[in-house]
Order: C-alpha cells, then sequence, then structure tokens
C-alpha cells in the first residue's frame, strides 16, 4: 500500500505533498496513479472497504424475503434489488483494489470482524413491511450519505458513487411505492407498516454515525474532500426530506420530540440511543453473527468453486503456452498474472513523478 | 450544487403510472405491439396447457435460483444467478398471463402462482429438485436451458403471437443461461479433483430426469448433443440413465415441490384480500 511513494529518482516528498493538497483545493480529482499520502489512501480503503462490505451484507436482510414475497411483481422488484446491491459491492471492491487493496482479502478482513459494515443490517427483518421501510429508509439515509460521495476527491470512488446513487434512488422509491400500496390495503398491512417504521426509524437515524463532536475520523475526511458534509448535517437533511413523506403514507415516526422549527426552517429531533449504536457496532445487535455466519459459510462453501476456476484458467494459459512458446523458458501462468500488478506498481512511479 | 438538485428530487412525489418498474431484468415490454387475441383456429385448451407448464417450469426454476442469493461462491455469481432467475421469473409471468387469457378465466399472474396446490403444478421435476451444491445447480442449468432453449426456438414460430413474442425474448435470456451453465460446468470438470467429482455426480443424479424432459418435448437430439458437446469439453461422460417413473406434467411431483410452494406462497395466503 505503500508502494506509490516516490522512489529516489522522484520528486521529493513534500513536493508531491504539495501537488497533492493543490488538487484538492482546486476540487480536481486523485487518480490511482496520483501520488498520495498513506493516510488519504488507508482512509478511503477502509471506507469503501466498509461501503462494500455494507452492501454485500446489506443483501441478507431483504434478500430472506425473495422467496416469500407475496406477488412475482414484489418479488422481482426485490430480486433486482439484492442483485444491484452485489453489483455494488462489485464496483466498490473495484474502487478499493485501485488503492492496492485485495478483494479476498478484503473479505477475510470482513468475515473475521477486522471490518466492518453498516450496523443497520444488523437488525432483523420480521415482516413484508420491512422490505418497503428498508427502501423508504435505509436506502433514503444511504442517497443522503452517498450523493455527496459522487464529488469525493478519489475519482474512482466518486465514479462508482454516481451510479450506485441513482439505482439507490429507483430503490428508495420501490419501497415508498409498496409502503404506499400497502397502507391501501388491509388493517393487517398498515399495522405492519407501522410497526416497521416503529422498529427502523432510529436506526436509520444511526447510519449517519455518531454525533460530530464524538466523531473520530470526520476532521480528516472532511480536510481531504472525501467526505463532503459533516453526520448531524446529513442527519438533519434525512430527517427534513422523510417527514412530509412519513404524512403523505399516513404513518407516525416514533419520536415525541419532532417537530418543525420555524426559526430555524428546519424540524428539531430527539437523540438517537448513541449506546445502542456503540453495543451494536460492537458487535451486540440482534443479528451480527447471523450476518457474518452467511458471509463466512458462504465463502468457505464457494472455496472450491474459486480453487477448480483458478485451476481451470492455470490450465488454460499452459495449454496456450504450450501451443505458442513450446520447450524450456516459458513462463509458468502464475509468474504471468504477476505482470501486471507489478507492472502497476512501476506505473505509481511514474505517476507520481508527473 | 448538483447533488443537492439530485437529493431533493428524491423526496419528490410520484403518481402511479410507472407502475411496472420491474418486469424480467429489462424495462422492454416484450408484447408491445402483439395482438392479444387467441388466434381462430388456435386450441385455448392446448394453449393455456403449454402456458401453464411452461411457466411454471419457469417459477419453480426462479424460485431455486432465488435461494442462492447470498450463498454463492462468488459476487460474479451473485450477480449471474439473479440475473438467470430474473429472466425466468419474468417467462412465468408473461406466460401465465397468457394462460388466463387463453383458459378463459382472465386469471392473473399471481392466481397461478400463489393459489395453486402443489398437484396443480405442471413443471418438470428436475425443477423442483433442491440445489445441493454449486456443481448440482450448473448442471441442471445446464439441462433445463439446453432443453427450454431447443423448445422455445421452435415456439417462436408458435401461431399464437403472444406466445411466439414470449419466445422470441426467452431465446436470447437462454441462450446465456446455457452458455453461463456450460462454461461453468467446462471450468469445474477440468478445474481440480474435487470439482471434476462433483460434476461427475451432478451428471448422474441428473440423469434419471432426463426422461420426462424429452416426454415432455421432443427436442431429445438437440439436448443430447449440447450435452455430448459441453462434456467432453469438460473431460466428463454422459452416465447412461434409467428414466424414473412419474412425471411433473401430470401433478405428480417429488417431496420437494410442496415446501418449496408453501415458502413461495406463505405471505400471500396469510393475508387474503390484501393487495403488494
Amino acid at each position: 500500500m505503500t508502494d506509490a511513494q516516490a522512489g529516489p529518482a522522484g520528486p521529493a516528498e513534500p513536493e508531491l505533498h504539495r501537488h497533492f493538497d493543490a488538487t484538492i483545493a482546486r476540487d480536481q480529482r486523485i487518480e490511482p496513479r496520483d501520488w498520495m499520502p498513506d493516510g488519504y489512501r488507508n482512509t478511503l480503503i477502509r471506507q469503501i472497504a466498509q461501503h462494500a462490505h455494507s452492501e454485500i451484507i446489506g443483501m441478507q436482510p431483504e434478500g430472506e424475503w425473495i422467496t416469500r414475497a407475496p406477488s412475482l411483481r414484489r418479488k422481482a422488484i426485490l430480486f433486482a434489488k439484492v442483485q444491484d446491491e452485489a453489483g455494488h459491492g462489485l464496483y466498490l471492491y473495484s474502487a478499493a483494489e485501485t488503492l492496492g487493496a485485495d478483494r479476498a482479502d478484503l473479505t477475510e478482513r470482513l468475515i473475521a470482524g477486522r471490518q466492518k459494515y453498516s450496523s443497520i443490517f444488523n437488525y432483523p427483518t420480521p415482516t413484508f413491511a420491512d422490505v418497503g421501510v428498508i427502501g423508504w429508509f435505509v436506502d433514503g439515509a444511504a442517497i443522503c450519505n452517498q450523493v455527496p460521495l459522487c464529488r469525493s476527491s478519489y475519482g474512482p470512488y466518486a465514479r462508482a458513487m454516481v451510479r450506485i446513487c441513482k439505482e439507490e434512488s429507483f430503490h428508495q422509491r420501490q419501497g415508498y411505492e409498496l409502503l404506499m400500496t400497502m397502507m391501501r390495503g388491509t388493517d393487517a398491512q398498515r399495522e405492519m407498516v407501522q410497526d416497521a417504521v416503529n422498529r427502523w426509524w432510529w436506526p436509520s437515524l444511526m447510519m449517519f454515525g455518531p454525533p460530530d463532536d464524538n466523531s473520530p475520523n470526520s476532521a480528516a475526511s472532511m480536510a481531504w474532500k472525501i467526505k463532503r458534509h459533516s453526520n448531524d448535517e446529513l442527519r438533519q437533511r434525512f430527517v427534513d426530506m422523510t417527514v412530509p413523506q412519513a404524512e403523505k403514507l399516513g404513518v407516525t415516526l416514533p419520536d415525541p420530540e419532532l417537530r418543525w422549527n420555524e426559526e430555524r426552517g428546519r424540524h428539531d429531533f430527539g437523540t438517537p440511543d448513541w449506546d445502542e449504536l456503540m453495543r451494536v457496532i460492537k458487535g451486540g445487535g440482534p443479528c451480527n453473527a447471523q450476518r457474518v455466519e452467511r458471509r463466512r459459510s458462504a465463502h468457505e462453501d464457494g472455496a472450491w468453486v474459486r480453487q477448480a476456476a483458478a485451476a481451470h484458467a492455470a490450465k488454460q494459459q499452459a495449454r496456450a503456452a504450450g501451443r505458442q512458446t513450446p520447450g524450456p523458458g516459458r513462463q509458468t501462468p502464475a509468474a504471468e498474472q504477476q505482470t501486471p500488478a507489478a507492472e502497476r506498481s512501476t506505473d505509481a512511479h511514474e505517476g507520481a513523478a508527473v | 450544487m448538483s447533488d443537492d438538485h439530485v437529493y431533493m428530487t428524491l423526496a419528490e412525489g410520484h403518481d402511479d403510472s410507472d407502475a411496472r418498474w420491474a418486469f424480467g431484468t429489462g424495462f422492454e415490454d416484450p408484447l408491445h405491439g402483439v395482438d392479444t387475441t387467441v388466434p381462430a383456429g388456435v386450441d385455448r385448451e392446448d394453449l393455456a396447457a403449454l402456458c401453464l407448464a411452461l411457466g411454471d417450469d419457469a417459477l419453480v426454476s426462479a424460485q431455486r435460483l432465488a435461494e442462492w442469493t447470498t450463498r454463492a461462491p462468488e459476487l460474479e455469481e451473485e450477480v449471474a444467478l439473479a440475473n438467470i432467475g430474473l429472466d425466468l421469473l419474468g417467462q412465468a409471468r408473461l406466460l401465465y398471463a397468457r394462460c388466463g387469457q387463453a383458459d378463459g378465466t382472465g386469471r392473473g399472474e399471481d392466481a397461478y402462482a400463489y393459489f395453486r396446490d402443489p398437484d396443480d403444478f405442471r413443471n418438470v421435476r428436475l425443477a423442483e429438485l433442491p440445489n445441493g451444491d454449486f456443481a448440482f445447480s450448473v448442471v441442471r442449468l445446464l439441462v433445463l436451458s439446453s432443453w427450454r432453449l431447443a423448445h422455445f426456438e421452435r415456439l417462436t414460430r408458435d401461431p399464437d403471437p403472444v406466445l411466439a413474442a414470449v419466445a422470441a425474448k426467452g431465446v436470447k435470456e437462454l441462450a446465456y443461461h446455457r452458455q453461463w451453465a456450460a462454461e461453468w460446468a467446462v471450468r469445474l470438470g477440468d478445474g481440480t479433483e474435487e470439482s471434476r467429482r462433483r460434476t461427475q455426480a451432478a451428471l448422474g443424479q441428473v440423469a434419471p430426469y432426463l426422461g420426462e424432459l424429452f416426454s415432455a418435448f421432443d427436442v431429445r437430439d438437440e439436448v443430447v448433443a449440447v450435452l455430448g458437446q459441453v462434456t467432453e469439453a469438460a473431460g466428463l461422460s454422459m452416465p447412461a440413465w434409467q428414466p424414473l417413473p412419474g412425471r411433473g406434467r401430470e401433478g405428480r411431483h417429488t417431496e420437494h415441490l410442496a415446501p418449496l410452494l408453501a415458502e413461495l406462497q406463505s405471505v400471500a395466503r396469510a393475508h387474503p384480500g390484501a393487495t403488494w
């Protein structure tokens, strides 16, 4: 991860740092070949990996309902949504790989509990209304968090976020539309919707992270323009966006302190239970163990498949090499596979020198 | 800033005129411009029975593919399996809708999917078998997609214009499903000793159900040719098979269909009179 630092022949680090700072100051993008401080690189890897893990773990709470969706149209919508999340995970792992991370390694870290994912996915989904409320609240909150990331200073991340945000906004509409339909249905359906709203409201507010005065990583991320708005600002936006939608839907948000503040032109609202957030982050949520265990078993059960694919690819390469350059001196498949990585690290030095 | 604009538009209300957001994986209507009147000379009962059988094969297969969600060996396969499941789900929906028009009941897709009992389902039994390991799912998909593709190619010339249009859309999808399954069969057959053993075992598990497929549609030669080609490329051998008695097309199923349907239908049946 530190191979992008300038070699002896390149410009001195202070000069590279000035160039980097100037790029950030001009609101221009940092690209994979550019020199960047280790702190910036590591912060990005941590954030993008967490985001990728969240997409993949986030498939589980809703994915439980694909086989039980109560109409074929809802089944198709939900199946496609969960598939989109797998796609988002893929783009994001790819973005992390542009920084020198490796998808398999990040997956191992997730399974070992050494990297986090969004705590919201540690809550259960006991009814089908949860599918709608997750779309409305969780995708809504994700959009509030992520739309500003489309202008993040790191190019590959920002570009991945543009596509992801478009799809997330589609999901949010679909979730809201499901709830609208359910609210026009039976009393039992309306009760399901209100119950799901009650359960998901506070965890959704926690998705924006701890309050600004207790957010350890925020300041550096803001300075580097990885992050553009503070946790509290984004939380406020989410509340202001959601209140009129709740009214239109006909549900009550479970916060007695929630009211319009004429002076501020924004809503006042209660304080989430930050102890609960810390408990869930540390593994004490209702589904933490279950979520990681599913990811672990899928990964381990699939190991023989991935090994088979790698073995087949190696045999194919060997067969092709055998046809083209028979005799001694030909590269082994493993050596061939390593060549692009070696080129990449050379490029990083050259990129830094420009 | 532009991001604030994007953000604000999310809060805007929307009407329900674009209610068909998800229809398979694409958004084009395969029946656009197709006359849905059942033509004179087409036997309605036969047409309905065929649409129902093909719809059931697709729905049951899609349900099994959905079970792979969050359990696939790699993210790329997570996406691919969902793609294939969504294609088949889309086919089932179109076929059920046509069934309701042809049988004169006017029933919608959900009536067929959610409010029939296992005896009323007409899918072949191979589709309802549990997923097993990745090798079994791949080999089953290879067989079912080759079989369905061969049949759909003929149906593109069916006298019923709706069935012909559904088949024309399906042919493109099924060609991809078969390609995906064939590539994996080759990888697994050629890969490691374990993958080879598992894939050869899967062929043995699938083989007894082949007879039922060929008695349903006479496309035996095409399917056997495809399987021969793929197994050869994979270094596997197609086992000799004895057809098992019983036919899904007559409503005689394995013990695996009832629990599959119980899960599929559970929410819909728990809320009579609800709209989703």
